[in-house]
């Protein structure tokens, strides 16, 4: 799988460690900024509040 | 094929230790510092629209102290809207320039998560003789009440409030089950017993990082003081430093 994504990178070897840092910091910064935010709400396991 | 089906995993094993990171650590650091700051905003926004207090006397330069003076009986609020963010709380204890709103109501996605400090509504205002019962986070979503097992008897504990200042003071700790609601009676765990003290009381989880049981602190009113009179001493600094 990652393989493969190093072989389908353009051009030189600095080139392709370029692009995959790119890659992987876009993923990282959508994870950071949506994806765990969204997750967090699901996440509630630490209720503070006495109640019935 | 099982070349694939091993870096998958490892991916979606790498992706879980993201997210605790992000929600234990990261996330934390980031939601603590900006409920902090709306702390300090809340309060400086109070300091520059002080002439609210008419009674007051003009007192240019007042000395800022632990309230030697007696102010008489402490001015009660009325509870605002829901997640309305109406109060500052002071803990010398969780940190030096701690200070975290409290919104009224302890719904966990309008408050809990998002402002930190939470009113039980119903339970009474800062300064009012009964309950004055608040709710927040002690892990995650910026942790306010992550000290609160750190308190030692006597700790001041400083509620700030458009009218002024109220000084609590911490006297001890309780566990109860998540079912424990006698905590917010007037007199806690004391249902039919006709308040005479001011007391606050803190709710949080227990243990760390579980929804078992509640870790409870509670504190009684030591001393009031009017906007007017300035902060007292030990909070003066967060409250002047710049926003």
């Amino acid at each position: 799988m990652y393989g493969a994504l190093w072989r389908l990178m353009p051009g030189p070897i600095w080139l392709r460690v370029v692009l995959m840092v790119l890659f992987f910091a876009v993923i990282l910064a959508v994870l950071i900024l949506v994806v765990f935010p969204w997750l967090n709400t699901f996440v509630n396991v630490n209720d503070n509040t006495v109640g019935q | 094929m099982i070349g694939i089906l091993g870096e998958l995993l490892i991916t979606a094993g790498v992706l879980v230790f993201l997210f605790l990171a992000w929600q234990l650590w990261f996330n934390d650091l980031v939601v603590g510092a900006q409920q902090n700051q709306a702390g300090v905003s809340l309060a400086q926004q109070w300091r520059v629209s002080t002439p609210s207090t008419p009674s007051a006397p003009a007192t240019p330069a007042p000395s800022p102290s632990d309230a030697p003076q007696d102010f008489g009986a402490p001015s009660i609020g009325t509870a605002p809207a829901n997640a309305v963010q109406f109060a500052v709380m002071y803990v010398p204890r969780f940190g030096s320039n701690y200070a975290r709103s409290i919104s009224e109501g302890v719904s966990t996605v309008q408050v809990l998560d998002k402002n930190g400090i939470g009113h039980y509504p119903g339970t009474q205002m800062p300064g009012q003789v009964g309950n004055f019962a608040v709710a927040a986070h002690r892990t995650t979503h910026g942790a306010p009440f992550n000290g609160l097992a750190t308190l030692q008897v006597g700790d001041r504990i400083y509620v700030q409030t458009q009218d002024g200042y109220y000084t609590y003071q911490f006297r001890g700790l309780e566990y109860v089950r998540p079912t424990g609601v006698g905590v917010l009676d007037p007199v806690p765990q004391s249902s039919r017993t006709v308040p005479t003290d001011r007391v606050l009381t803190m709710t949080s989880c227990n243990p760390m990082f579980s929804a078992a049981e509640r870790i409870i602190a509670y504190a009684s009113l030591k001393s009031w003081q009017p906007t007017s009179a300035g902060p007292p001493a030990a909070i003066q600094s967060i409250i002047a430093a710049k926003g």
